[in-house]
């Protein structure tokens, strides 16, 4: 196997790896632009929806397709009944107070996790077959196909959305100006709520597509979440293309990282990655002076 | 009135305690586990297995006449939490030795303590900085990263395999596996053409495997717990390696042939304690009675298979109960009586102490073993 193939190989795996970090940062995205908050319990529905997927197929014993609705389904209603208890009871508090209550969120959804599931790894099966695709001497799985198609139709879902739907145009005026979008008849609250239900949703389908690579256990939303998050500020926290770049540029680089330079290096290479950008471009790498951010 | 009638009751309450206290004089015990936190998979089984085996004990009416009690607290797998909770086991709760932590990183914070206090301590981590140089008061019962290495590399040269790539976890198991495995490959005259690590929540290592296969090594040894051995089992089979698979002792449970997929997990290999194995192995195998007997109580006292993990609980436990047995009630006692083990038959392997050796196993504590179809098989 030559440099090129191998370099071949490291953009494949980033790739699919980057459009986990991707869906999962848009979640972050889209509460920060409806609330100002980060929602650090996003890494959380993340792991809701591929333990819940585990728990129908391999509990309930519902097929597959069914299984990822429920999961779906129920991690959406979590992060709704989160927001209902936690967040838009204490709306008046600071942005940090928030962010604050996020972070027990998240121990809480970790640590209920673990007492009903266990501390155990499991794994899904693949959606379809796990013989390897050849693409020009580098491989692939049809699970990274999924993932790469899963999360092209959530972008494409998400454009529409935001864009020829009034719940979107209304949910974007909001992440302009709250108190003017409020002015015009906006509810800003029902919004807000949106937002959650959406990321949510996001988040849990980001997991379940994952699972059958990755697998899943009651703690892989720590770290997926904080990739995600690198992902949404790489993107300047754009709930558009920005993000979906940020989380693959980030996959890419720790592939190529780990790959070329040092795997010892491949979560440093994140984290630097991270501060370089909060340091010389809060804004985002893609983001000129002024651009929407929804 | 209140007054008088509460100080009756304390009077009494004091009474009736040291009346027990006079009936059945009771040896105390300590149990240091990560029940919770990243190292619950070793702190849980351990601490089941103390508290099963102790019930066990004083059900059968104790050990020479006396009660054993246990005292077990939950260290998080955080070694300041460790030394703290190791303070309040010797100062307050008196215990006269301490079974754990789990954990190499926590067991030597608490060495200098067990030292300076005088208690026995006996570590359930594997890591060789416990028992090497020695110390008077701390043993382990899990054998040493090195020997599971070094069974490894035997069967590796019978293979006539020369060039050895190594992918090892960037935890405390994986840095001291990967420090054993090339000490131990200059030893042994094997090449390391790759030195590969990942981190322990990574989901995806392709890209250290692709850059292994562009050095074409003869071997893999991957060295980690679940999960991510079983992902790079997974991603092997993805890029179409058939680079020969080595994994360590880490992931020596059927939980590892789940997680990876009996398709991908096939002819992996890997040094197993006996316990993973024990239905394969021979009549005349010393240890298949006690293996048995462990994994039948376990199995029935918790619903699930006993693990490798909470055999080291067994052994530290059954060391000390050998030392009581002979006499010892002091710590001092117990100490020497541990020292003093010969051809215990554990769950590990069979201890033989010296003062010279506070592990006491040698390489047939491990089997190697092969996956076939889903199942171990034993390799020769």
């Amino acid at each position: 196997m030559n440099l090129s193939q191998q370099v071949i190989q490291y953009i494949l795996s980033g790739l699919t790896t980057g459009s986990i970090y991707s869906l999962i940062g848009l979640g972050f995205a889209i509460i920060f632009n409806s609330t100002g908050i980060i929602n650090f319990a996003q890494g959380e529905f993340v792991m809701l929806g591929g333990m819940l997927t585990f728990f129908f197929i391999t509990v309930v014993k519902l097929p597959l397709l069914v299984a990822i609705l429920f999961a779906i389904l129920i991690s959406t209603l979590v992060g709704v009944t989160f927001e209902r208890l936690a967040i838009r009871p204490l709306r008046k508090a600071t942005p940090l107070n928030l962010v604050i209550i996020t972070i027990g969120a998240s121990i809480l959804i970790r640590g209920l996790a673990m007492m009903i599931w266990g501390k155990d790894t499991h794994s899904l099966p693949m959606f379809s077959g796990n013989d390897p695709i050849f693409v020009s001497g580098a491989t692939i799985l049809p699970q990274h196909l999924w993932i790469l198609g899963i999360t092209l139709l959530v972008i494409i879902i998400n454009k529409l959305y935001f864009y020829h739907s009034i719940s979107g145009k209304a949910m974007r005026a909001c992440s302009y100006n709250r108190s003017a979008a409020s002015l015009v008849g906006i509810d800003v609250k029902r919004m807000v709520f949106f937002s959650f239900a959406i990321s949510s949703a996001m988040g849990s389908v980001a997991g379940i597509i994952a699972a059958p690579l990755t697998m899943t256990s009651y703690d892989v939303g720590i770290m997926l979440g904080l990739k995600g998050f690198c992902a949404a500020i790489i993107g300047g926290m754009s709930s558009g293309m920005g993000t979906v770049l940020g989380g693959i540029l980030l996959g890419v680089l720790e592939s190529l990282g780990a790959g070329l330079i040092s795997s010892g290096y491949k979560d440093a290479i994140a984290f630097i990655i991270l501060l370089l950008i909060l340091f010389i471009r809060p804004q985002g790498i893609f983001r000129k002076a002024e651009t929407e951010r929804v | 009135m209140v007054r008088f009638i509460s100080i009756i009751g304390v009077l009494l309450l004091i009474l009736s305690a040291a009346t027990v206290s006079m009936a059945a004089p009771t040896i105390r015990i300590g149990g240091l586990f990560a029940v919770s936190g990243p190292a619950s998979f070793l702190g849980d089984p351990e601490k089941n297995t103390l508290e099963m085996l102790v019930k066990d004990i004083n059900s059968k009416g104790g050990v020479n006449g006396s009660r054993i009690e246990l005292v077990v607290y939950d260290t998080q797998g955080d070694a300041t939490k460790a030394v703290q909770l190791a303070t309040k086991l010797i100062k307050s709760d008196k215990v006269v030795a301490i079974v754990g932590p789990s954990t190499t990183g926590e067991t030597l914070a608490v060495v200098p303590l067990a030292e300076k206090e005088q208690i026995p301590l006996i570590s359930c981590a594997a890591g060789i900085k416990i028992t090497d140089p020695v110390r008077k008061w701390v043993f382990k019962t899990p054998a040493n990263d090195h020997v599971a290495g070094e069974k490894i590399y035997n069967f590796a040269s019978r293979l006539k395999q020369k060039n050895i790539a190594l992918l090892t976890v960037s935890d405390s198991y994986g840095a001291s596996g990967r420090e054993q495995l090339k000490a131990l490959a200059t030893k042994k005259g094997f090449a390391i053409v790759a030195d590969e690590v990942y981190s322990p929540k990574d989901t995806d290592m392709t890209a250290q495997l692709t850059k292994i296969r562009g050095v074409k090594p003869d071997a893999i040894i991957c060295w980690g717990t679940n999960p991510g051995p079983a992902v790079i089992t997974r991603n092997m089979k993805q890029l179409g390696m058939k680079t020969p698979l080595y994994q360590s002792h880490g992931v020596a449970s059927k939980k590892f042939i789940e997680l990876a997929g009996a398709d991908a997990a096939e002819g992996v290999l890997l040094p197993a304690g006996k316990l993973a194995v024990y239905e394969l192995l021979g009549k005349n195998d010393p240890q298949v009675k006690v293996l048995t007997e462990y994994d039948k109580m376990y199995k029935k006292s918790f619903g699930v298979e006993a693990s490798t993990f909470g055999g080291y609980a067994y052994d530290g436990f059954y060391l000390i109960l050998g030392a009581i047995k002979k006499g010892g009630s002091t710590p001092e006692q117990i100490r020497t009586g541990i020292e003093q083990t010969r051809k215990m038959v554990g769950i590990s392997g069979i201890f033989n102490m010296s003062p010279s050796d506070h592990n006491g196993l040698d390489l047939s504590a491990f089997e190697m073993v092969r996956v076939k179809k889903g199942d171990w098989k034993l390799a020769y």
